[in-house]
């Protein structure tokens, strides 16, 4: 197929083009990219056969991929066990040098952007949905399966179907104790769960170029639960600096054009957003927090962590609420900061006092309760407020359990108060 | 891949999320075998006893939403699943399904054409579904070139394998 229009390109087109080696792109266009990152978790435990049965090797480029275990570390049973064992062989055989095993270790996304493993102008893929989170770093990052990882491997090459884009446009001031989670639930509310599927979400506007690092991170993550193929923010001063000391590889900064063609535009005020929440059983189902504060809706656990928000400002976010506060009683609260070098920042700055002190558990970085497979998980009928980024049926634990999705700052106030709180109160 | 595809039908709601399919509590199981066991645990409990080879399962929107895992269509291709059938697919699950070889179709409308228990006739090449029981009929656009090129091939494994030995750069057999 051969590009129709003569119109501006964006993000995401403009990305995939480099790395197809093309002029530009088209929406529907099919290309072959150049992978410049390639990322496994333990689900690469899972590429290790069929790279095999594709009678492949050696790997493409052993400087381009990274092995980051999360899910249960260290390992939480025989067959998580199994698993790293296998990607410590693959990687010792293939000769594959970055390797964040027990000790060194995170959640696999949080280890990509804190050491700068994708900067702008990639194409990373890994074996994780919320591969998603590094868009934030003006890249298409984009979740694929470990088979379709082992051709990657192979390669260094990916089919890639170019996505249209829709453009998020956000003007205004958070106000205090409203942040980039509450933002990112209300676009959700918006766009919902199948509102951005196959496409690419490019996050712009004032309140964008306002937000952190970290923020961006935030919001880029939550572009997963849109189905979207890859959430991006163009790359700016903010972009560089943090890249500066710690980029991997050299930068192809790239951004849109003022023309580009866009499928959709959506435009959000977020000057009086209230913060938001999830509630069960989906993303989506977004709505005012302080109105659901209102039902007094009683929980069971609470957990500050994950890939979405678990970075050190998240976390010192939290600890600011709790010092001094007790966790509520009959809650159980579980803390798990999103790498190792997190930790050892809580660590130094007494955070992990604040919380142990407080009645909270304060986990090493891993996946922890996000997904159910491996600790903090929910019995049937449960309810727990988790500042993670799913609460589909089961994914914490029994179907029957409840889950709502919020910022860090509203984790801590209902872990304080027992029950569903908007964190402006306790500010 | 066949071109015209017969099965029963297997009928399942909308968001139907990867965790409904494989539940998290098995992602440490790496053997198909062992995880068809599990398949629909939360979604559809009797289906992995009941379901028999060459069964289709048809979905309403967003099939296979939430993470990543290619346990899920593994799990459905080990239990025989002869394709799966979605008005739409979460963009995860329709990758991993056509790069295992599994014919994965996304149409609007196609829930609603079939019951529990129905009979349904995929011809890939026309790009039709029929239920046989109603005698209803709904048409898709061909899937693109490199998809078929890859469930032709029966998944992306012999694919790369093909381009890797014509590349030169296959392990010696
Ligand atoms: S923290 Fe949760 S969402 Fe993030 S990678 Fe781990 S399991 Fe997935």
């Amino acid at each position: 197929m051969t590009p129709a229009s003569n119109g501006g390109l964006t993000l995401a087109e403009k990305v995939l083009a480099r790395s197809a080696g093309l002029e530009r792109v088209v929406p529907g266009q099919i290309i072959e990219g150049a992978v410049d990152l390639a990322m496994m978790h333990e689900q690469g435990a899972q590429t290790v056969a069929p790279f095999a049965q594709m009678g492949a090797t050696r790997v493409w480029d052993p400087e381009r991929v990274v092995i980051a275990i999360d899910h249960w570390v260290p390992a939480s049973t025989e067959g998580a066990a199994v698993l790293h064992r296998i990607l410590r062989k693959f990687a010792a055989e293939k000769g594959l040098p970055h390797f964040y095993d027990v000790g060194n270790h995170g959640i696999c996304h949080q280890i990509l952007a804190e050491n700068g493993w994708v900067v702008p102008g990639d194409l990373a893929v890994g074996t994780d949905s919320h591969t998603n989170m590094l868009g934030a770093m003006g890249a298409v990052a984009a979740g694929i399966g470990p088979t379709e990882m082992a051709a990657v491997l192979a390669l260094g090459k990916i089919w890639l179907k170019v996505p249209p884009t829709i453009q998020i446009r956000a003007r205004g001031h958070l106000g205090p104790g409203v942040t980039a989670k509450d933002l990112i639930l209300r676009v959700l509310g918006e766009v919902r769960t199948t509102g951005a599927t196959y496409k690419s979400v490019e996050f712009t506007g004032s309140t964008i170029d306002g937000l952190s690092m970290p923020e961006r991170f935030t919001m880029c993550n939550m572009t997963t639960e849109m189905g979207a193929k890859c959430g991006m923010v163009g790359p700016d001063d903010k972009t560089f600096e943090y890249l500066e000391k710690i980029a991997k590889h050299p930068m192809h900064p790239l951004s849109a054009d003022a023309d580009a063609t866009y499928e959709t535009q959506v435009d959000i005020d977020v000057d009086g957003m209230p913060p938001m929440v999830a509630c069960p059983y989906s993303p989506d189902n977004v709505r005012p927090l302080p109105d659901v504060a209102r039902e007094h809706v009683k929980i069971d656990q609470a957990f500050l962590g994950s890939c979405t928000n678990a970075r050190i400002e998240d976390i010192r976010e939290g600890a600011a609420l709790m010092r001094g506060e007790r966790v509520h009683a009959g809650v159980r609260f579980i803390v798990s900061p999103a790498s190792t070098s997190i930790y050892q920042q809580c660590l130094r700055e007494g955070l992990i006092e604040v919380f142990t002190n407080a009645g909270a558990v304060f986990t090493n970085s891993s996946c922890s309760a996000c997904f159910g497979g491996n600790m903090g998980i929910l019995a049937p009928e449960e309810v727990c407020a988790s500042s993670s980024n799913r609460n589909f049926p089961g994914r914490m634990g029994a179907k029957e359990a409840r889950i709502y999705l919020m910022s860090p700052a509203a984790v801590v106030a209902t872990a304080i108060r027992g029950e569903i709180t908007d964190p402006r109160e306790l500010q | 891949m066949r071109d015209v595809i017969e099965g029963r039908v297997w009928v399942l709601g909308k968001d139907v999320d990867t965790d409904q399919i494989i539940s998290g509590k098995y992602l440490t199981i790496i053997d198909p075998e062992e995880l068809k066991k599990h398949v629909f645990e939360i979604a559809l409990p009797e289906f992995a006893s009941a379901a028999r080879a060459g069964d289709i399962v048809v979905a309403d929107e967003n099939f296979g939403c939430g993470s990543s895992r290619e346990h899920a269509p593994q799990a459905l291709r080990a239990i025989g699943v002869s394709a799966l059938l979605a008005d739409s697919f979460a963009r995860i699950m329709f990758r991993n399904a056509i790069n295992l070889g599994l014919p994965a179709i996304e149409l609007r409308g196609v829930r609603a054409l079939f019951e529990k228990g129905d009979l349904a006739r995929i011809e890939m090449g026309a790009g039709r579904i029929t239920n046989l029981r109603t005698g209803r009929t709904i048409s898709f656009p061909p899937l693109p070139s490199q998809v078929l090129d890859l469930l032709e091939a029966g998944g992306l494994v012999e694919t790369v394998r093909r381009r890797l030995i014509a590349e030169g750069k296959a392990a010696a057999q």
